[in-house]
């Protein structure tokens, strides 16, 4: 099937442009990847509160960190792989453990990064972001979910993770969409499987649910774009609902989404959950669609490995 | 022309020195760990920058006018016992809490907390990000346009993180001439002399070399400091003072001796210590 898909990071510079409209408050930084980031939008608007400090994510990070002390909102944007993985110490030591109102908009996270190889795609993100005290960490799936992220951490005082992907995406929810930091949300109701996913993977997990459909299994669909601080009671429902429960995420395996959800359930509610994702290996070149595929994140590829654990 | 401290506050501040020296000690030998080696080679510069050049405001968020206040930032986070003891003698809070220094429940964590303790900045202590947190706050100032100073009080150990060169690059760049560090320069880190584990080199060259105005001081001496810290006040540049200091200042077993980097004083060392300090 093909979609019209939207870029989610124009999405993310547009909207924070617009946010920088209303409050003078806000200040962006970024490491020379302003045109990929798209933070130039707001370089564009608002010079005067735009800092690019060059290839230096180290100084990135604690420049963001010197600003919020001034009360400001920080925006700080780069790829995820050099904002979690080279400033990782940075963003611990200084950014959450003073509590400090950064919000790290990182692009380019998981394997479709595509052809810049294993070297640029952050797989590990998310588990390198979510086990730091203070940090909220999100992954919206679309354009609108996107810019309601965004627009939710400049308005919520706290460190913040956003994982913005490289590929355009299309569009899963409408207008009348309203992110809540508390609530995951189910896509689709079932009773024989509960595929809990976000980010990018969502588009494929609803496909997927129409395959299984075909083959006779009611798949539940939901959407976790806020890996912490993370919805339970929903996870759990769904769990005691279906009993068998898959994640699916542009991710290692390790750490992310997938060990967040085995938490809640091996603690409240035991049942077997399978993790589809990056498995504990280095991503390589290819176009997003064919690494997708490669590396099983795709629709019929899930759905092959779900038919495989319901029989 | 500079101002020069009359004879008698100079006399005065020294005492001052000694009294925070011996505070140091008896908070480190109190938690029984510590950093005795930086913190005493600090109590000069922190005891003018914090009674004579700093406007700070001890009372915190109380005072209305806390927001023009000069930021400090301590990078060298370990050497946390000689800025809460300063701070105690300003009145941020009462010196007796000092020797809750390290213990459970302390507001007086090893290395500072802004989140514990007001009137700390930032969170410090992993090396190598002062330099950059003041960039930050330089920017957030100038953007507010409050004409605050940003100090930030760096080790010559800590100068071998390459996050210092980044931060120093950028300010430079983004002519951060409110921000004003301060080096200093003990010439040991904890494996032992810095030209040994990793030669900084020439640090006044290498600074001036990004760009900056470097001077250098001699970090015991009361007047030179103060007089140093006028002279780049109204520097064009991002400014540095290289103080030339001696770790473990005050007590001859502890000077130039890189054992006591990390390491809390018995009973008995405390003892010759503080009759040195007398």
């Amino acid at each position: 099937m093909i979609r019209e898909c939207k870029s989610v990071r124009n999405a993310y510079g547009k909207t924070i442009s617009e946010l920088g409209n209303e409050n003078k408050n806000i200040v962006v930084l970024d490491a020379d990847l302003s045109c990929s980031t798209q933070t130039q939008i707001f370089a564009k608007a608002h010079p005067d509160r735009f800092f690019n400090v060059g290839i230096a994510e180290q100084d990135l990070m604690t420049t963001a960190a010197g600003l919020a002390c001034t009360g400001k909102t920080v925006f700080v944007s780069t790829f995820a792989i050099f904002a979690t993985g080279r400033a990782w110490e940075q963003i611990r030591n200084t950014i959450c453990y003073s509590n400090l109102n950064v919000k790290i908009a990182a692009t380019h996270g998981g394997i479709t990064v595509g052809e810049d190889g294993a070297s640029h795609q952050a797989l590990e993100d998310i588990s390198l972001m979510r086990s730091i005290p203070n940090m909220t960490v999100i992954v919206p799936a679309d354009e609108t979910e996107t810019a309601q992220a965004v627009k939710y951490a400049a308005d919520t005082f706290g460190p913040c993770y956003i994982r913005i992907a490289r590929t355009n995406l299309p569009d899963v929810y409408d207008k009348n969409y309203k992110f809540n930091i508390k609530k995951a949300i189910i896509l689709k109701e079932g009773s024989d499987i509960s595929i809990l996913t976000n980010g990018e993977t969502l588009v494929e997990c609803l496909d997927c649910a129409k395959i299984l459909e075909e083959k006779g299994i009611n798949a539940e669909v939901i959407s976790i774009p806020v890996v912490k601080p993370i919805d339970k009671e929903t996870i759990i429902q769904s769990a005691k609902k279906t009993g068998k429960v898959v994640t699916v995420e542009n991710h290692s395996i390790i750490g992310g989404l997938g060990s967040a959800v085995c938490e809640v359930l091996s603690e409240s509610y035991p049942v077997k959950v399978t993790r589809i994702g990056i498995n504990d290996e280095f991503g390589q070149s290819g176009s997003a669609k064919e690494l997708l595929a490669y590396y099983g994140l795709t629709s019929d590829k899930i759905a092959q490995k779900i038919i495989g654990i319901i029989k | 022309m500079l101002k020069e401290l009359p004879t008698e506050e100079i006399k005065e501040m020294e005492n001052v020195s000694k009294k925070l020296r011996r505070e140091v000690l008896q908070m480190i030998y109190n938690a029984k760990s510590g950093h005795p080696g930086g913190s005493l080679s600090s109590i000069d510069i922190l005891n003018v920058l914090f009674t004579k050049c700093m406007k700070h405001f001890p009372d915190c968020e109380k005072n209305k006018e806390y927001n023009t206040r000069d930021r400090f930032i301590l990078s060298k986070g370990h050497a946390s016992a000689a800025l809460y003891a300063v701070m105690a003698h300003c009145g941020y809070f009462k010196e007796e809490e000092l020797m809750t220094f390290r213990k459970l429940g302390s507001r007086l964590q090893g290395h500072p907390c802004s989140n514990k303790l007001n009137g700390i900045e930032v969170s410090t202590g992993s090396l190598g990000q002062g330099l950059s947190i003041a960039c930050g706050i330089a920017l957030g100032l100038r953007l507010d346009n409050i004409n605050s100073k940003v100090y930030v009080y760096l080790g010559d150990g800590e100068l071998e993180e390459g996050s210092v060169w980044e931060a120093a690059m950028n300010a430079a760049h983004k002519k951060l001439n409110n921000i004003i560090a301060i080096v200093d320069n003990n010439k040991l880190q904890i494996d032992g002399k810095t030209k040994d584990v990793k030669d900084i080199g020439d640090i006044k060259a290498k600074f001036e070399a990004f760009g900056w105005n470097a001077i250098e001081t001699n970090g015991h001496d009361i007047n030179s400091i103060y007089k140093s810290i006028q002279v780049v006040q109204n520097s064009q540049k991002p400014a540095v003072i290289i103080a030339h200091t001696i770790k473990g200042k005050g007590v001859s077993f502890m000077e130039n001796n890189p054992n006591w980097h990390g390491k809390a004083p018995n009973e008995d060392d405390l003892r010759k210590a503080l009759e040195e300090l007398k």
